[in-house]
Parts: C-alpha cells; sequence; structure tokens
C-alpha cells in the first residue's frame, strides 16, 4: 500500500487544480457497523485528506456504499470513530446537521424532489438550512446549473428530464450548500450508457476544481483518468488501496485480481 | 384518410417527424365508434335509451311541471297539482337552514357564512389576489365565527340549543374537516415516529376511534362525559359534539395520510437529510407536499364521509335538517310529504359533497408534475 498521500502529479490526466493538501478531510478509525446481527463493515480505518480523489470498487453487498453512507451518518456506526473536518459523529444531532451541511452526497436514484422544479431543489437546502435570501439563492443555483450545463431546464420538473440531466441536477443540488466534500453513491449504475458520460464528465470538471470526491463507482475509465487513490472492498472490509496504475496493473491481492478480471473481462 | 398517409420515401437516418394523420372528429363516426360499435354495445345503448326515457319525463313531471310551490297546507297542494309539494319546503325554509336561531339574530349567520366563503377563497385558490392578507384572514375567521354565531363582544348570547337545519350541519362539517386535517396529519406523523412512547399513545388513540362507531361517540359527548366532569361544570353539548366529530375523523385522515407517507421512498427522506434539512423541514418541505398529494382522494373521501355524518347528532337531539323534517312532519297540515322533505335535504347534501368531489379533481390537476414512475 503507498502513502495515501500522493502529490498532484501522480495519476493519469490530473490537472492543475487537483492538489492533494496534508490537512485531513475525513478520518475513519476502526469502524464497525452491524445491521443486526449481519457485520456489514469490519475494523474501517481510512484517512483522507483534502482535495483527494478516491473511488471506492468492490463486489455488490461489500459495503462500499454502506461506509460513504456512514460519513454524513444516513446510517449509523457502532463501534469506532468517523472525525468529519475535525467534527467527530456522535449521536448529536446538531454535530450531524453541521456535517451534513459541509457533505454532499448524489445518489444512484438521483432522489430529486418531484415535486419541486429544478432550481427549487437547487434552492431548498440554501433558503432553509443556510437562511440565504431566495434572490442570493437562485442565482448561485443558476451559477451551479451552468455548470453542469443545464441551466435552460431551471423551470421544469425532474420528472421531465432524462436520467443523466436528473444526475446533473443533483450535483448542482448538493453543490448549492457549498459542500467542502462531495460523496458519489453509484451516481452512474442507473443510467442509460449514453447518459453515463455527461455525469461522468461534470464529475472529472468538480474534481479538477479541488473538490475532495469519495465515488462508489465501476466507471474503471473514470477511476484511472480522475482518482489519485482507488480501494477495494469486499466482505466489510478494505482489502487494498492504491493509486490507480498500480492498482489496475499490478494488484496486489487475489480478490482484486479476481474482481478486476471479472469487471474488466468484457 | 388515405391522402394523410405518409407515401414519400425518405433515405435511412433522415426520415423528419410528421403530424399525425388528421382523426376524423365527425359527430356520426363518434356515435358510431362510441354507441354503436358492437352488438352488445348496441343493446346497452338502446337500454339505456329506455331507461332514461323511462324515468325523466316521469321525474320532470313530478319535480317541476305538476309541482306546487305556494300553499298553506297539504290538501291545498292536492287541490292545486299532482306533482311534488314543494310548498312545505318553501313554509319552511327558514327553519331548514337556521333551526331555532332566533329570527332577529339571523343576520349573524348569514355574515358568517358569507365570511366563510370569504376565509375559503385564498385556502383553496393559491392564485387569489392578496393572498397573503387572505390567509391572516382564514386564520382568525374561527374566533370571528364564534363571536357572531354564539354571541359574545356586545352581541347577544345564543345558545348552541337553539343551532339547527343547514348551519348546524355546516358548523359541524366545516368545523370537523378543518380541526382534523392537521390534527390527523399529526397523528400520522405520530404513529411513524422513533419515539417509542408517541408512537404508542397514537396507535391507541387511532385503533381506538376507528374501532367504535360514531354513535357511540356522540353519546359518550353528550351523557356520559356528565360523569367524568367536576359536578356544575359547563361544558357546551354543541362544543362536545365539535370535538368529538373532530377526533372521529382525524383517526380517519391520520390512516389516510399514512398510506401516503409509505408511499413516498426512502431516498426522498435521505436526499433532504443529506442536505442538512431537520426532521420538520423535511416533513414540511418534501415529505408531506408530496404524501397529501397522493392522498388527497382519500382524505376527500374522509371529509364527505364526515360531513354526512353530521346529521347523526339527530340521535342525541341536535335539529340538524333531518331532526328538523321529524319536527316539520309532525305537524298536521303537512303529513305525509317526507319524500318532498327528504329529496331536498339530499339535494343540499349533494351540491355539498359534489363540490367537495370535484375540487379535489382540480387539486390533483393543479399538482401534477408529470413524475409518476
Amino acid at each position: 500500500m503507498t502513502d495515501a498521500q500522493t502529490t498532484a502529479t501522480e495519476g493519469a490526466g490530473s490537472g492543475a487544480g487537483m492538489q492533494i493538501s496534508d490537512e485531513v478531510a475525513i478520518q475513519i478509525n476502526a469502524m464497525h457497523k452491524w445491521y443486526g446481527q449481519f457485520h456489514v463493515l469490519k475494523d474501517i480505518n481510512l484517512t483522507v485528506y483534502r482535495g483527494e480523489r478516491i473511488v471506492i470498487c468492490g463486489p455488490s453487498g461489500s459495503g462500499k456504499s454502506t461506509m460513504i453512507r456512514c460519513i454524513n451518518r444516513l446510517e449509523e456506526h457502532q463501534q469506532g470513530q468517523i472525525i468529519v473536518d475535525g467534527i467527530e459523529l456522535t449521536n448529536d444531532i446538531r454535530k450531524i446537521d453541521e456535517i451534513r451541511r459541509e457533505v454532499g452526497m448524489v445518489f444512484q436514484h438521483f432522489n430529486l424532489f418531484p415535486h419541486l422544479t429544478v432550481l427549487e431543489n437547487c434552492t431548498l437546502a440554501p433558503i432553509w438550512v443556510r437562511k440565504m435570501p431566495k434572490a442570493e439563492a437562485e442565482q448561485a443555483a443558476m451559477h451551479y446549473l451552468e455548470r453542469v450545463r443545464i441551466p435552460e431546464q431551471a423551470k421544469k420538473f425532474p420528472g421531465q428530464l432524462s436520467g443523466g440531466q436528473q444526475q446533473r441536477v443533483a450535483i448542482a443540488r448538493s453543490l448549492c450548500m457549498n459542500p467542502r466534500i462531495m460523496l458519489f453513491d453509484e451516481p452512474t449504475s442507473a443510467l442509460d450508457p449514453e447518459m453515463i458520460s455527461e455525469v461522468l464528465d461534470v464529475m472529472v470538471g468538480l474534481a479538477e476544481s479541488g473538490m475532495t470526491m469519495l465515488c462508489v463507482t465501476h466507471e474503471m475509465g473514470f477511476a484511472r483518468r480522475v482518482a489519485n487513490r482507488v480501494i477495494f472492498m469486499d466482505g466489510g472490509e478494505i482489502i487494498e488501496q492504491n493509486e490507480p496504475e498500480e492498482f489496475f496493473n499490478n494488484p496486489q491481492s487475489d480478490r482484486t485480481k479476481l474482481f478486476l478480471s471479472q469487471i474488466l473481462a468484457h | 384518410m388515405s391522402e394523410q398517409t405518409v407515401e414519400q420515401k425518405y433515405a435511412p437516418g433522415t426520415h423528419p417527424s410528421l403530424p399525425p394523420p388528421v382523426a376524423d372528429r365527425g359527430a356520426i363516426k363518434w356515435v358510431r365508434e362510441n354507441l354503436f360499435s358492437s352488438p352488445t354495445n348496441i343493446v346497452l345503448t338502446l337500454l339505456s335509451i329506455y331507461l332514461l326515457y323511462a324515468i325523466i319525463p316521469p321525474l320532470v313531471d313530478w319535480m317541476l311541471i305538476n309541482s306546487v310551490f305556494d300553499a298553506g297546507s297539504r290538501n291545498e297542494c292536492w287541490e292545486k297539482g299532482s306533482g311534488a309539494c314543494w310548498a312545505i319546503v318553501v313554509v319552511r325554509f327558514d327553519q331548514f337552514v337556521y333551526g331555532f336561531y332566533p329570527e332577529e339574530e339571523r343576520w349573524r349567520v348569514i355574515l358568517a357564512f358569507l365570511l366563510l366563503i370569504a376565509a375559503l377563497v385564498p385556502i383553496l385558490y393559491d392564485k387569489t389576489p392578496f393572498r397573503k392578507l387572505g390567509l391572516v384572514f382564514s386564520g382568525v375567521y374561527p374566533i370571528i365565527a364564534y363571536f357572531l354565531l354564539w354571541g359574545g363582544l356586545g352581541l347577544a348570547h345564543v345558545e348552541s340549543a337553539k343551532f339547527g337545519g343547514f348551519m348546524l350541519t355546516l358548523t359541524i362539517g366545516v368545523t370537523g374537516i378543518v380541526a382534523s386535517l392537521p390534527l390527523g396529519i399529526l397523528l400520522a406523523l405520530g404513529r411513524r415516529s422513533d419515539l417509542l412512547i408517541l408512537r404508542v399513545i397514537c396507535v391507541c388513540f387511532i385503533e381506538f376511534i376507528r374501532g367504535v362507531p360514531l354513535i357511540t361517540l356522540l353519546f359518550v359527548a353528550s351523557t356520559l362525559l356528565n360523569y367524568f366532569l367536576p359536578p356544575g361544570t359547563y361544558f357546551d353539548l354543541l362544543l362536545r359534539v365539535l370535538i368529538m366529530v373532530t377526533l372521529f375523523s382525524a383517526a380517519y385522515i391520520a390512516e389516510v395520510v399514512r398510506g401516503g407517507l409509505q408511499a413516498i421512498p426512502k431516498g426522498q427522506t435521505e436526499a433532504a437529510q443529506a442536505l442538512g434539512l431537520s426532521y420538520w423541514k423535511n416533513m414540511g418541505l418534501i415529505i408531506l407536499p408530496q404524501a397529501l398529494k397522493i392522498s388527497i382522494p382519500g382524505i376527500v373521501n374522509t371529509f364527505i364521509g364526515l360531513y354526512k355524518d353530521t346529521t347523526l347528532v339527530v340521535i342525541i337531539g341536535l335539529l340538524d335538517p333531518i331532526g328538523l323534517s321529524q319536527a316539520v312532519l309532525a305537524d298536521s297540515k303537512w303529513q305525509g310529504l317526507s319524500t318532498e322533505i327528504y329529496v331536498f335535504i339530499a339535494l343540499f347534501f349533494f351540491v355539498s359533497c359534489f363540490a367537495m368531489s370535484r375540487y379535489s379533481i382540480y387539486l390533483e390537476k393543479k399538482l401534477e408534475t408529470g413524475h409518476k414512475r
């Protein structure tokens, strides 16, 4: 395993903006989680530095989604420590809310609010959580909608957009809260093939702007292009982590080799 | 039609999108397709025509052509025409509307009714001019209506026992509807709460109220409650009825709303949480707007049921239109005219309930945002 702190020159396609600082963004220590009797996450230890782009992969049921959902407390961990932005996640609801404001999340099924327009989806949290004036929130929302290249759809309802457009709106909605960390939970796996690239393009742009990103995905092209670290999980454990070139060309464990051979075979 | 078919050929990949062929919209075609498309359909159409022929003319005859609006007694009606004797409704109209509300104070009921309409418009139509101001008025309307109907603030006191007729129906119905919706929503949220004690209380309340007939609750309100209250406490009978009707309908609303809440995918709450929205903001801004929209047919169904159930108060001695009709029919001059009276009352209820039903359809259409999955 290499040092998690890679430099900006490492990893193919790293832009000038992709600087990794030595400031810790997320620290997970000896974290365990159970669903009832089922031990989903076993002794997870992970340090994420500000500006890192981490891709998490692994077979389904390996706990990768659960792990990133623990980071903004959509799932509760039972043992160990999660520290996000210097704040430890406990049952204290105020701390949870504080962390959620700083951590954006993009879901597999977009989870846009279908009764609100695209613009309202984006301004809701800034207005009600950040107490931003409506005009200012709308201006910021339009800025991010332009960034995901979809400003002309602002007045439409999510149900009138294609899957790729919806996912881009979901990314813009998260960005409107000005998060310091973005979590992606299989953002492209519910999309038709021709829509995947429009979403990935937005995510590449985001990575280039220096956003700290944790991304559960099976898009290995994206991992090679953007990630500075790839994590492989299986059976609730982190099996292996490495920079992308090393990870794909020289996997260490047998399980990683098997997994890679299966997803890269066709 | 043949001249509409696409005949021109295009190279692959260059075929333009063309308008669909213009359908033949002639009336004859419509009749042929909808009324005489198959032997079964022909039989059904002819049968319907015959039934309409058998029912409508005699009904119109009875209700309008041969009916009598102006008479002093049933015998006079018989002399004047063979149809319905609406004279009884005309003579007793005021009583059907106001019950025994004192005549010189009836302007207060009319004013309360007009203000009720003014209070409902901003709630029901979101394009009302000055809606925010209107909603403030809607908020204070219950206080205004209380003083107008029962008296106080310089207006003469009118006791609940004088209330009757359609004004009583409206008082109970509107109060029950307005008060049971928020209460029902809170009960539904409580039933789905993570807090065990709160959940148990809500479940017990809902199951108890739903498991008991409304008549029993009304009896409890009118008689049993006196045993529980300290002696000498005066607790208006109508007020007790209003509370019972509200609680009864709230239990039903709670279950309808719970159904709506369960239909909202978990991802909606997760997305709201991930954005940092608190429980109440999540409920108020994300979950309830969607859940209530799905629940509209069920909620309006419950409201219509409540509205018609107001006639049950006759059993504990309140004089709603049905109760009044007993009193009217006891008058020897008008004996045996129950059909006319019941048709008249039915018409009133039908108009009110049909209006509610149409409004619910309007609301559903308005809230449609094209996200059926």
